[in-house]
């Protein structure tokens, strides 16, 4: 029965490279798949690529190139990733540089545009809504299916690079295209989708976000491994990850991050179907060998999502740290000295916090606690012009001369904020396309 | 006893949502997590941080619950001021939660 190898590169755009190569060198995969792109990313992209600040792709894709390209190049390993976020056109023909540099040859790049639906977006949401967001909407991209990149596939390309696809379709292309699923087999699908979704936050499923010591014990963490899938044709798949790695793919891993960033477990929507994970079920074969079966699927949506990125102005903050006796009550007569000063916020627009008390689960569900040896104070802000938040972080700055003693290590950052909203949109006006490099 | 001590929970983000899973570490602890960690608990429990009552789904397969709480609009991951815009540690809100585990037969 023919099998497919598909390792899972990044789990976000920052994401850990050593991985990567590990899986591209030693694990024999047929594909790797970069999934680089949450839901800001993309928005954040568009904003800098517009004010010329960046060409709006991904800021680690000429260091992701380098490291994988001469390794999967001779074993024959295809690489999918959506780093082409703002602007595919431009990575592939970055990629393409990279490729000449390093002396590849005959590579075939393929970048998949349509994503891009501003002009729709802001035709549909001035038909809808009176009052005008428009002035703020920056960028609105659909979440292209598994479908948009079967053209690449089937041309041969070695890379493909996108912009916003649903992460699971990353993985779920060249499982329909290798083993030639049909587009309306739902089940399938569905299985396909549960496998993409496993594999699509890389090392989540290997041990991250994951660790509780005495309680879920990880070993090797610093040196943590990346996953791949075994992929069969009837959609089961061995899950797993390089001999030696760090970390642990184990049964309850598995669990966690089938459920990761799912609503409905009957009903997750993608692009391409209806998945439905309830009928999941994981075997361990080996250590770090699991096989997962039973997910299943129904017709897909009628309609893409499509994410929205409004500019909100900017978010400010700042962050000052008191320690030994009376650090708590000099941290609170900080945080009353500096909400007086900047009372001009409006209060649903600024938090104070307390690092180390009430920052995390906030105040409500945080266990009080008597005596903290050291706290930090944090003051953040949004919806600010760009002088208002520069105020806020010398405010916070001004604590160490104007505030209580002792104040010490200020922090202060601030940057535009590009706040995320989803629209849904017929599938009809959201064209995909493919374009070649041949290196 | 602590949820903490039977079941372990990730938590994850989409816009104004998180959702929680919660899993048994052995699965004949899940009817006990079933019985005892509601909807209407867990809505009462983050109610500080919730717009609207908690939903929850059972997925018994896999000795599961899964739990989606709906923030308000301005504590979407990319409106949020908090430090943990995301909400990336709220499981262990609910790991902290009690359960009787005489009430639904003996854990662990």
């Amino acid at each position: 029965m023919k099998s497919l190898r598909i390792g899972a590169g990044a789990g976000f755009a920052g994401d850990r490279i050593e991985p990567a190569i590990d899986l591209a060198r030693d694990c024999k995969l047929d594909y790797l798949v970069f999934e680089c792109l949450a839901e800001r990313t993309i928005a954040l992209a568009q904003l800098s690529k517009r004010q010329r600040r960046s060409p709006g792709f991904d800021p680690l894709l000429r260091e992701r190139m380098e490291a994988v390209l001469p390794l999967c190049r001779p074993n024959g390993t295809r690489i999918v990733s959506n780093m082409g976020a703002a602007n595919p056109l431009a990575a592939v023909k970055e990629t393409a540089r990279i490729a000449r540099e390093l002396g590849l040859h005959g590579l075939r790049i393929a970048a998949v545009t349509g994503d891009d639906v501003l002009g729709e977006a802001r035709r549909r949401i001035s038909r809808e809504k009176n009052e005008d967001p428009l002035e703020h909407l920056v960028s609105a991209n659909a979440y292209l299916g598994a479908e948009a990149l079967l053209e690449a596939l089937r041309s041969g390309a070695d890379v493909i690079l996108t912009g916003r696809v649903a992460d699971p379709s990353l993985f779920l292309a060249p499982m329909i295209f290798e083993f030639g699923w049909a587009l309306d087999d739902w089940n399938l699908l569905g299985q396909g989708t549960a496998v993409g979704h496993l594999l699509e936050c890389a090392g989540q499923l290997t041990g991250g976000y994951f660790a509780d010591p005495g309680h879920k014990d990880v070993p090797d963490l610093d040196r943590l491994g990346f996953p791949l899938a075994e992929v069969q044709e009837n959609g089961e798949a061995l899950l797993t990850k390089l001999e030696g790695s760090g970390g642990a793919l184990t049964i309850r891993s598995c669990k966690e991050q089938i459920l990761y960033e799912v609503q409905d477990p009957a009903r997750y929507l993608t692009p391409d179907v209806t998945a439905d994970f309830t009928g999941v079920r994981f075997h361990e074969i080996a250590p770090n060998q699991i096989r997962m079966s039973g997910a299943r699927g129904t017709a897909r949506p009628m309609e893409l999502k499509v994410s929205t990125g409004y500019y909100e102005g900017f978010i400010a903050e700042g962050q000052i740290s008191y320690a030994g006796p009376g650090a708590f009550s000099r941290a609170r007569l900080a945080r009353d000295v500096l909400a007086s000063r900047l009372s001009w916020i409006r209060t649903e627009d600024l938090q104070l916090s307390f690092i180390g008390v009430n920052s995390m689960h906030g105040e409500a569900l945080s266990t009080p606690v008597p005596e903290p040896y050291e706290v930090r104070l944090r003051a953040a802000a949004r919806r600010l012009t760009e002088p208002q938040a520069r105020k806020l972080m010398l405010e916070v700055e001004s604590l160490y001369v104007n505030g209580p003693a002792g104040g010490g290590g200020v922090s202060t950052s601030m940057r535009e904020n590009i706040a995320m909203d989803a629209i849904f949109l017929p599938r009809d006006p959201v064209r995909s396309s493919t374009t070649y490099e041949v290196v | 006893m602590k949820l903490r001590e039977i079941a372990h929970a990730r938590a994850g983000d989409k816009g104004n949502i998180v959702n929680i899973s919660l899993i048994a570490y052995d699965e004949a602890d899940y009817p006990l997590l079933a019985a005892q960690v509601t909807a209407e608990r867990v809505s009462e429990l983050f109610a500080p941080l919730i717009a609207r009552p908690v939903e929850r789904y059972a997925i018994p397969g896999l000795g599961a619950l899964n739990f989606v709480l709906h923030r308000p609009p301005t504590e979407s991951v990319t409106r949020s001021l908090n430090l943990d815009a995301h909400g990336k540690g709220l499981s262990y809100i609910l790991l902290n939660m009690e359960v009787d585990v005489d009430r639904n037969g003996s854990a662990g």
